[in-house]
């Protein structure tokens, strides 16, 4: 009842075109940087007296639902939605955004131009990123090096496999590679589909027909497969990005290829019993390095059906902006600041004291292109996924079947056949092409 | 198996080892609470307790908040349920008709649509009354969601009133109301307490239309366990002390229920 | 008087449902009818059957069917089983009666999602998990539950989330359990097999039937398990109905697809009740 009370205020209030008392609900992911966002939510209500910071914390899949739902039915419950790089091009193109207003002092081009580009539509920003992040590998030089072996800078899926097989030592609780296996088109196919763009293959060709049961899905699959069976944890078909980190942190992985966020949990004594012992190069190649490691941010926009757009406005540029990331390295120190989004950050002296994996991690990210990920031509954009409403089912019913082919319920060709079928149902349905 | 009242030193045993068995998970739970991160994981029953993750949960949300408006759900709600379905068991109970048991399955078929499906017209529901993130909305949907269950278990309890009992009642004059307070009640309160607690619960702990229907003012303790399954980064430790905190309110309710339970008295007394 | 008085008691109740039951139902099915995806806007065309023709196609229908069914089945068993069983360990006082009571409703109070957490990454993870360092500790290779008993895990972590609602049923039942007529009994010379066979058994009869319903209906429509857990995999092999629905329609975004699912889902949930009360409903009386 008192919020009800309050949004007639706030209605009245900008009605009379004086736009001081704004309350901003703000939808966010719970990560880190935006749970740390959160505790500086005084500074920025202190620096823009009039506006109150309300926030709504959610897990990644009930947060797009919300949002999505929201933004398409102009609930208007929503002031500032986080959003990654998925649906900013989906929704900008349907209008459903609005233009975020930069001025000099942000300088929006500081913004890596990877990410600007997966967010602007028409020449202009429609969401401004606040952390952004590529794949790489990281994996335990100690190990590699008591072998007697090198781990190359660009490393192809042949030489990884040969450093997998000798450093995997179950004996003593070393398992040669970990990866994603949890079904989900964040989650395993996040990865997979990087794996199958070094390999040469693409989600969907010209004509948006499913290119699931070709050759290069073949080889990246069954590598894939062949590699965990041998030298994967058990397990693996249900393990995601946390799994992962917790078996990487109590020392039981020889390599690790996924976000580069991860590069900082692993390098924290507080929390890696192997910190001192890591180290990063960039994520396999094929027969192509293109698409090899994704793409990824989570970002700012503000909904047409937003009450308070100016409001909004002010806070997404103060989130987002190099103040933000330097009150940030005051409080919590270099190592705890939101990366993957401005170059400056990657220029700044104390923050590559701190971020050993800051070299990679900003090259990994410069190398990825949303627009160009793949060595046939593609229909669409990005680099993990591709940006179509009915990707997200799609990406899905194909993680449930890698997840399958990995743990050997399926054979990897079955795996592939069925997903064909399921990608080509909803692609039919979708509209995109006749049966 | 009823073990015989001969060997009461083995059925304490068993009864012990089996509910400590079934509550493993949860002293787990709890322990792991009181760890870092990397204990957690580490999963060793011994290990130097910090409050750490208790810290980070304060710092994070506003742990009143949430559960001011979990409180005010799910007791409003559960009241509210009683007080409507405590005259439709009895109903259903004392004056029974051909038509009870459609009635009781046509309630229980009210439940049958998974929340998952019928997400859409309660939101637009929602969105048109203008009851989004609203307390009221929240007690509305916890209500009628828990109505047949309260029916059903109402019933279930009230239909254990032995009929000699209700004819002894009944000569003596009694109106509904006194038969109802003085008969009924005092035999029926464990299946009523039982009822409550459980509804209680079920509305603490839906999730569901919780984070569907609220944003910043109304959410539950669901919204605020739901800040700590964090995508990237280790959580549980913090997840198991936002998850402590979220029980203890429920913990004292079940145990001041509990004891409502053994209010069953033997029929002999009674007689 | 006579028959104003159990309706007008009635009424507020089925007046409520009523109203709480028909206008979702009516809204599901007019959605199930139209082109409705919410990635389209404004785009509300009369589809006819092929959303529900497009929701029975997908090849993890039938599976899905079975699956909600196996699972329905296991947990009911298991909790109903494992529910008397224990309710009549704990019926007669012993030391600690109370606190025993406490622990095992505890389950109860956890909400699902952190249940299924819980369990995912304390109990059954082969590595790192409580339930594989006991297998290690005797000698036996950690089970992978996730991988190779996707359904049979996610039918343990529902078991031991429903089993304290069976329970504290069961235990209320039997407070109402006449005792003069058990010594009569067992002066007669019933031993206590007969006792729980002919007196105790169709005394619950009745609280059994009710949780064998509720926990129906329930379970028809669990989701937030298996979403945490496996995300119906690996394949399809832990999915039910509920993820079906979630997958096909709400990744989507396609409320018309998720609207002809839920109308299945209703099908299916009233023929496991008829079959149901054919089997307890006369208990019920």
């Amino acid at each position: 009842m008192k919020l009800k009370t309050a949004f007639a205020f706030g209605l009245s209030v900008i009605a009379a075109a004086s736009a001081q008392a704004a309350d901003l609900v703000i939808a966010t992911v719970n990560n880190g940087h935006m749970i740390e966002m959160q505790k500086h939510t005084k500074e920025f209500e202190a620096a823009n007296p009039g506006i109150t910071l309300k926030w709504v914390t959610l897990e990644e899949g009930t947060l797009r639902q919300r949002v999505t739902t929201d933004i398409a039915t102009k609930g208007g419950q929503f002031d500032v939605m986080t959003i990654g790089l998925y649906e900013a091009p989906i929704w900008s193109k349907k209008g459903w955004l609005t233009a975020i207003k930069t001025d000099a002092a942000y300088d929006v081009d500081d913004i890596l131009p990877a990410i600007r580009g997966g967010l602007s539509y028409e020449g202009k920003l429609y969401a401004a990123p606040f952390y952004g992040e590529s794949s790489m590998t990281m994996y335990r030089e100690d190990l590699v090096k008591a072998k007697g072996l090198t781990m190359p800078s660009n490393p192809t899926w042949a030489q990884m496999a040969d450093i997998v097989a000798k450093i995997h030592d179950p004996a003593k609780g070393v398992y040669g590679l970990c990866l994603r296996g949890k079904p989900g088109w964040g989650d395993n196919m996040a990865f997979l589909t990087t794996m199958v763009n070094a390999y040469g293959g693409q989600w969907f060709d010209m004509a948006w027909k499913p290119q699931i049961d070709t050759k290069p899905w073949h080889d990246a699959i069954t590598q894939y497969v062949d590699l965990m069976k041998k030298y994967g944890p058990p397990g693996a078909s249900a393990n995601s990005f946390n799994e992962n980190l917790a078996l990487f942190n109590e020392g039981k992985c020889g390599v690790w290829i996924d976000a580069t966020i991860a590069a900082s949990f692993i390098s924290d004594p507080k929390q890696s019993k192997v910190a001192d012992k890591v180290a990063f190069v960039a994520a396999p190649t094929a027969v192509t390095n293109k698409g090899a490691n994704w793409l990824w941010s989570w970002n700012l926009a503000i909904p047409v059906s937003s009450k308070q757009p100016e409001a909004a406005q002010k806070f997404i540029t103060w989130a987002t902006s190099k103040d933000y990331i330097n009150l940030i390295a005051k409080s919590g120190g270099w190592a705890s600041v939101p990366t993957g989004t401005r170059k400056s950050t990657y220029a700044n002296a104390e923050f590559q004291k701190v971020a050993k994996f800051a070299t990679q991690e900003k090259k990994a990210i410069d190398s990825a292109n949303p627009n160009d990920s793949t060595l046939p031509k593609s229909p669409y954009v990005g680099v993990q996924y591709a940006a179509i409403p009915e990707f997200q089912a799609i990406g899905l019913a194909v993680g449930q079947q890698m997840s399958a082919a990995l743990s050997g319920k399926v054979t990897v060709d079955q795996a592939l056949k069925t997903s064909q079928t399921a990608a080509a149902r909803e692609m039919t349905k979708g509209g995109y092409y006749k049966k | 198996m009823a073990k015989k009242a001969a060997f009461p030193y083995v059925r304490t045993f068993f009864a012990w080892f089996l509910s400590l068995l079934i509550f493993f998970p949860l002293f787990w739970l709890g322990i792991t609470a009181f760890k870092t991160e990397g204990q957690a994981i580490a999963g060793h029953l011994t290990f130097s307790p910090t409050l750490e993750s208790f810290v980070e949960v304060q710092a994070r949300s506003d742990y009143l908040h949430y559960a001011k408006n979990s409180l005010i759900t799910s007791v409003v709600s559960t009241v509210l349920g009683l007080l409507i379905a405590a005259p439709a068991a009895y109903s259903m109970a004392f004056f029974r008709t051909h038509r009870t048991r459609d009635i009781l399955m046509w309630m229980l078929s009210t439940k049958m649509m998974p929340a998952v499906g019928a997400l859409m017209p309660i939101y637009v529901m929602a969105q048109t009354t203008g009851m989004l993130d609203s307390l009221p909305a929240l007690i509305i949907v916890f209500t009628l969601s828990n109505l047949p269950i309260m029916v059903w278990m109402l019933y279930s309890a009230f239909k254990e009133v032995p009929n000699d009992i209700l004819e002894a009642v009944r000569l003596d004059g009694a109106t509904v109301w006194d038969e109802f307070r003085h008969a009924i009640l005092p035999l029926t309160m464990g299946g009523i307490a039982s009822t409550g607690l459980l509804c209680l619960v079920l509305a603490w702990n839906e999730a569901f239309w919780s984070l569907t229907l609220t944003s910043a003012g109304a959410g539950t303790l669901a919204a605020l366990i739901a800040q700590y399954s964090s995508p990237e980064g280790l959580f549980w430790a913090k997840l198991s002390a936002a998850s402590l905190l979220a029980i203890a309110p429920i913990i004292v309710f079940g145990w001041f229920s509990q004891k409502q339970l053994v209010q069953g008295l033997t029929f002999g007394a009674v007689k | 008087m006579s028959r104003f008085l159990p309706r007008a008691l009635l009424a507020p109740a089925v007046v409520t449902l009523f109203a709480w039951m028909i206008v979702p139902l009516v809204m599901t099915i007019y959605f199930a009818l139209i082109h409705y995806n919410l990635n389209q806007p404004g785009e509300h065309g009369f589809a006819g059957l092929e959303n529900f023709r497009y929701f029975i196609t997908d090849p993890d229908f039938w599976p899905s069917v079975l699956q909600t069914i196996e699972l329905l089945g296991w947990v009911i068993v298991i909790t109903v089983v494992l529910g008397v069983g224990m309710a009549l360990l704990i019926n007669d006082p012993f030391p600690g009666q109370g606190i025993v009571r406490v622990l095992l409703i505890s389950p109860f109070f956890v909400m699902p999602t952190v249940n299924a957490l819980l369990w995912k990454h304390m109990m059954m993870n082969p590595i790192y998990g409580v339930l594989g360092k006991v297998w290690t500790f005797f000698g036996a290779t950690p089970i992978d539950w996730m991988t190779d008993f996707p359904l049979m895990s996610v039918i343990i972590i529902l078991s031991w989330q429903w089993l304290p609602f069976a329970c504290l049923i069961f235990i209320t039942s039997l407070q109402s359990l006449d005792r003069e007529q058990m010594e009569a009994a067992r002066m007669d010379g019933a031993n206590a097999l007969h006792q729980f066979w002919y007196l105790t058994l169709p005394h619950l009869g009745r609280s059994i039937a009710v949780v064998v319903m509720i926990e129906m209906i329930f379970l028809m429509s669990v989701f937030a398990e298996i979403f945490t857990t496996t995300s119906g995999g690996p394949g399809n092999e832990s999915t039910n109905l509920a993820f079906l629905i979630y997958k096909q329609a709400l990744m989507n975004f396609d409320v018309g697809v998720a609207s002809a699912g839920a109308l299945f889902a209703v099908v299916l949930a009233n023929i496991a009740a008829v079959f149901l009360i054919r089997m307890v409903g006369k208990n019920l009386d």
